[in-house]
């Protein structure tokens, strides 16, 4: 028995071990591969085919995930609320949806691109464009959001809502004071991993937003510019890598994609904590 | 007042003592009473047939073994069962003689009867919000009423000394007892004329006890306490009136002392002399 436990003890070790140094060999493999390639002409406003700046995917990338969280979020969070504070527990139609958003999430992206192709690109008439791209992603990631934000508001103790029913305080106002502050910190957990789903995203977006490496032109044309075709980093990543003319460069965008996403998450963390501050005092 | 009359005299048959219990009902008049109550979720019946005066500014206990349906009872007074799916309750709860189920707005029955509960459940805010959380609730914004309101209400629950200096800071911070005060100040600003308590010491250590029972001595000067407690002696200390519970109905009802002195029913004499529960 002690030998067995031994044994396994030193197989968890391995699995940790190995875990760590795969990770580490990745980020440790494409930061010596694309720092000596992160020139200052990576970071020009316009992309040619001489200087393949990866300016354009950085801003698509950010207008890209944002404008994608910002359909996905209020609608998943609404969704979520409603199932666990207003809909009967344990209701069928609950465990209807619970069970199509947890399908949902296991779907691989490429049907999302399919589909967001059908549907934004071909049958609404927009064409590859931001926007098809961003309300593919938000189709993609909104079960992310509900699961996540459903889990952080079943997690709220009932005690707080109960508290508050006991005062008088109608359900509105229980949800809005007694149960969304506690779980903030949960669901802002989830939207950063939406997030992330957005950042790294290529597949559904080859076919909903195309390649074209520009800054779409909302400054110039208004709304007009989310119809522009745009890539993401993580686009620009494939496209320079399988046309195989630019691999130091898309070794250098590589880096910037992990920047990107480690200060988008230690953001996050940020926010997360403060929240927490706030409710220990 | 003819629906009062006649709910007075439906509840003279508590604890099937007509005598014992109409004296005490015409001493004090009823600030809330049930009568011929059941509650069942879905096939199991929780509360069959209970008639209870709960007398103005006196404290009621309700003691019996768990699962009796003392804490499901408390829950009917101001409604908190409606959140629970699949329970249904039948007879009439009463205050002021204008039956709680047939209130246009349960969150005004709420407000008048207040609840404290087994688990202090301060909101994880500061304390001077906690405590302005009901009057904010219904419609006080004013900071110098709200001031007022908080200072009166953890005096009202003798905590103002010991939190003044601090109530800016997280009420998730304080001992278990002072959060337990705290709840009993929240559900006092809003100013109820009932305050239910669901075995509201029985997570507490006894000198926070011994404080909580204190202050329902003083709090019952102005309000009608209903208690359910596991702690008999707390029901002999606190309580004015008792009732005893057992699988869903009451067995005996009337004054504390007569009640743990003189019980009329054997299985009352069993319980509070300690044999089972």
């Amino acid at each position: 028995m002690r030998r067995l436990s031994r044994v396994l003890r030193w197989l968890v070790y391995a699995g940790a071990a190995l875990t760590a140094a795969v990770l580490l060999a990745i980020t440790g493999f494409v930061l010596i591969n694309g720092i000596p390639h992160l020139t200052p002409s990576l970071f020009e406003w316009t992309y040619t085919s001489d200087n393949v700046s990866l300016m354009p995917a950085l801003v698509g990338t950010l207008l890209m995930a944002a404008l994608a969280l910002l359909m996905a979020v209020p609608v998943g969070v609404g969704a979520a609320i409603y199932l666990v504070e207003y809909a009967p527990r344990g209701s069928r139609f609950v465990r209807a949806v619970r069970m199509t958003s947890e399908t949902l999430q296991g779907i691989p992206s490429i049907i999302y691109g399919l589909f967001g192709m059908l549907l934004f690109v071909t049958a609404l008439g927009w064409g590859l464009s931001l926007l098809a791209g961003a309300c593919t992603l938000a189709v993609m990631v909104l079960p992310v959001v509900v699961r996540t934000t459903e889990e952080a508001l079943m997690a709220v103790p009932d005690g707080y809502r109960e508290g508050g029913f006991a005062l008088g305080a109608g359900r509105l106002r229980v949800v809005a004071r007694c149960a969304l502050p506690s779980a903030a910190p949960g669901i802002l957990g989830g939207v950063v991993l939406a997030l992330g789903r957005c950042v790294g995203e290529v597949a559904a977006l080859l076919f909903t937003a195309g390649t074209v490496a520009q800054v779409p032109d909302l400054l110039g044309a208004g709304p007009a510019g989310l119809f522009d075709s745009c890539r993401t980093l993580a686009v620009h990543l494939y496209v320079l890598a399988s046309e195989g003319l630019h691999i130091d460069e898309a070794y250098a965008t590589a880096v910037v994609l992990l920047a990107v996403v480690m200060v988008l998450n230690g953001v996050a963390a940020l926010a997360t904590r403060m929240m927490e501050v706030r409710d220990r005092g | 007042m003819a629906e009062m009359a006649s709910v007075a005299e439906r509840v003279t048959e508590e604890g099937k003592a007509p005598a014992m219990a109409a004296s005490t009902v015409d001493l004090a008049p009823a600030k809330m009473a049930v009568a011929h109550l059941g509650l069942r979720y879905g096939d199991f019946s929780a509360l069959r047939d209970v008639n209870l005066v709960f007398p103005e500014r006196q404290v009621t206990a309700l003691i019996g073994p768990s699962g009796c349906g003392k804490s499901t009872l408390l829950r009917c007074l101001n409604r908190m069962n409606d959140l629970v799916a699949g329970c249904r309750v039948t007879g009439s709860v009463l205050l002021d003689g204008q039956d709680a189920y047939r209130f246009v707005d349960v969150n005004d029955l709420r407000r008048r009867v207040g609840m404290v509960f087994q688990q202090p459940n301060p909101f994880p805010m500061s304390i001077y919000d906690n405590v302005a959380f009901g009057p904010r609730t219904h419609g006080v914004k004013r900071r110098a009423d709200l001031d007022e309101i908080v200072e009166r209400s953890l005096r009202d629950a003798a905590i103002w000394d010991e939190l003044k200096d601090r109530l800016r800071k997280n009420a998730l911070g304080l001992s278990g007892g002072q959060q337990q005060r705290l709840c009993i100040a929240r559900a006092l600003a809003v100013r109820p004329e009932v305050l239910l308590m669901d075995e509201s010491t029985s997570a507490l250590d006894p000198i926070s006890t011994a404080k909580i029972e204190e202050l329902v001595r003083q709090l019952r000067e102005r309000y009608t306490v209903v208690m359910v407690t596991h702690n008999m002696l707390q029901a002999l200390r606190v309580s004015d009136r008792t009732a005893f519970f057992l699988m869903g109905e009451v067995v005996e009802a009337g004054p504390t002392d007569d009640v743990f002195t003189h019980p009329r029913d054997g299985r009352t004499a069993d319980y509070v002399a300690g044999r089972f529960g």
